[in-house]
């Protein structure tokens, strides 16, 4: 049977078109994906994200742990602020792209719903040696993000003292915080390339939460409308950009791999991959011809030699057309490179084009 | 969730609409397809003067999050196109039976297999909406 959030009945009553999404049962909309990307680029939307995983990661040896089995580094993440990292396996194929929180005594991890228990697998079999504790808070806490434009004033609103602290709140910067007079852990994190935050809670407060979030004018918003936020700053998604297979570097997330900051699981790898050069780059691309290139379809030279795999494609909302991001060699990597997109079967012409597509608008 | 079926319509499985209109068809997608398919941004249709087959793909209809093939639910030619869709396809969400239809058709007198009348496609409707 598929899971649940602790705002199932909530997404169900709101008339929420419910779908699968990495074993879970998630709202893919509510009153349609463009109306919803539209207000969080414009205003204010809110998205239950509790299907991700939230473990506390804990023990004298916590960040030393961290330091051993992510790319980034920990070190450098002050207390009360977050960095995006990799999990890497020793060939650099990458486990799971994650969220690092540093708390008091504690680093709060998020992971992707889909690799919950591949990562709990995971991070178990790198323990030995380390003096630390992983404790899964998946369950007790609900996740909410508010993202947009409007959500620092929207939130501040929420905020228990009123005293408009979040403003305060740097990018990636997260704080203990009082919404709606509940404690909730507040992050200036994000998913869509706007201003936001991410909202982590005790689950039996979720509905009273998300209702009180949506009474202050937050639009609910679903999982189409974040894979098209996502989309168009391309951020990558699990399963799509990333996977076991694919190493940072191809990826482009070599920003994200901070080589010498000491021995870390996959760098071996990643040093000589590095080196090499990877052989196939993530490339965003434009339509020449008519069409809508799709995940997985077919990439071909212009002469008909498959050369790669569309990862993400749709008629993006807020540039206007159709675009797409797909794994080529890197010969063809380069801005104006030429390729085709099956469609269906039919050569479409497309052209490399600059990421991202959209330029993300954080508070910084 | 319940959906608009004009009784005076023929469905196909395939969720497009057909209406007799004197000697012509007009065809559309159902209040069903636009529902599941959300909003519509982007479509492929045939040129006037084409001809489509019964059961065959004769156009492409796409959302922000879905690409689906419209299959023809006759045969004929086709006698006019929509192109008032060419600038808002949106119409085929707010009035698929409406001022969203797609293609006009001269028909040839076949049809695909398993047209159904209003009750039946509700009924069809209804089956997968479980």
């Amino acid at each position: 049977m598929l899971k649940r959030t602790p705002l199932f009945e909530k997404h169900v009553a709101a008339g929420a078109r419910m779908v699968e999404f990495g074993g879970w049962e998630m709202p893919v909309q509510y009153s349609g994906i463009i109306d919803e990307h539209n207000a969080v680029r414009q205003s204010v939307g809110l998205f239950d994200i509790s299907h991700m995983g939230r473990l506390m990661v804990r023990g004298p040896q916590a960040e030393e742990f961290l330091q051993h089995v992510v790319t980034c580094d920990v070190s450098a993440i002050p207390l009360g602020q977050s960095n995006y990292g990799l999990l890497c396996r020793p060939d650099g194929g990458i486990v799971d792209d994650i969220f690092i929180y540093h708390l008091p005594d504690e680093f709060l991890v998020v992971i992707n719903a889909s690799n919950r228990e591949k990562d709990w697998q995971w991070l178990h079999d790198h323990t030995e040696g380390f003096d630390v504790e992983i404790v899964s808070r998946s369950d007790r806490w609900a996740m909410l993000a508010v993202q947009g434009p409007g959500a620092e004033a929207l939130l501040i609103q929420a905020e228990e003292s009123g005293a408009g602290s979040l403003h305060d709140l740097p990018f990636h910067g997260v704080a203990l915080s009082s919404i709606f007079g509940y404690t909730a852990l507040v992050a200036r994190t994000g998913y869509t390339g706007e201003d936001g935050f991410e909202l982590f809670f005790d689950a039996v407060h979720a509905e009273e939460i998300w209702d009180k979030l949506v009474g202050l004018g937050a639009k609910p918003c679903g999982l189409g409308a974040r894979d098209s936020l996502r989309f168009e700053p391309c951020l990558a998604l699990y399963g799509h950009e990333i996977n076991d297979d694919i190493n940072p570097y191809e990826a482009r997330l070599g920003w994200v791999v901070k080589l010498d900051k000491g021995d870390f699981v996959g760098r071996e790898a990643l040093v000589a991959i590095k080196a090499a050069g990877p052989s196939r780059r993530l490339t965003g691309f434009e339509m020449v011809g008519k069409g809508v290139a799709r995940g997985d379809y077919p990439v071909h030279t212009l002469d008909g030699e498959p050369i790669g795999v569309v990862t993400t494609g749709m008629p993006a909302p807020s540039i206007g057309r159709p675009l797409g991001i797909a794994y080529v060699p890197t010969s063809l990597s380069a801005e104006g490179s030429e390729f085709d997109i099956l469609i269906r079967e039919k050569p479409v012409r497309a052209r490399a084009i600059k990421m991202p597509f959209y330029k993300p608008r954080y508070k910084k | 969730m319940s959906h608009n079926v004009p009784a005076e319509l023929r469905y196909s499985k395939s969720d497009e609409w057909v209406r007799v209109e004197g000697d012509e068809l007009v065809i559309g997608i159902t209040d069903f397809a636009q529902d599941q398919l959300g909003d519509i941004v982007y479509l492929e249709l045939p040129k006037v003067g084409q001809v489509i087959a019964p059961g065959e793909p004769f156009g492409v209809i796409e959302s922000v999050k879905a690409s689906s093939d419209l299959y023809a639910p006759v045969g004929g030619e086709v006698v006019a196109v929509n192109g008032d869709l060419d600038a808002s396809q949106e119409a085929i969400n707010t009035a698929p039976y409406g001022a969203g239809w797609l293609i006009r058709v001269r028909p040839s007198g076949d049809e695909e297999e398993g047209i159904m009348d209003a009750a039946g496609y509700a009924a069809f409707c209804e089956d997968r909406a479980h």
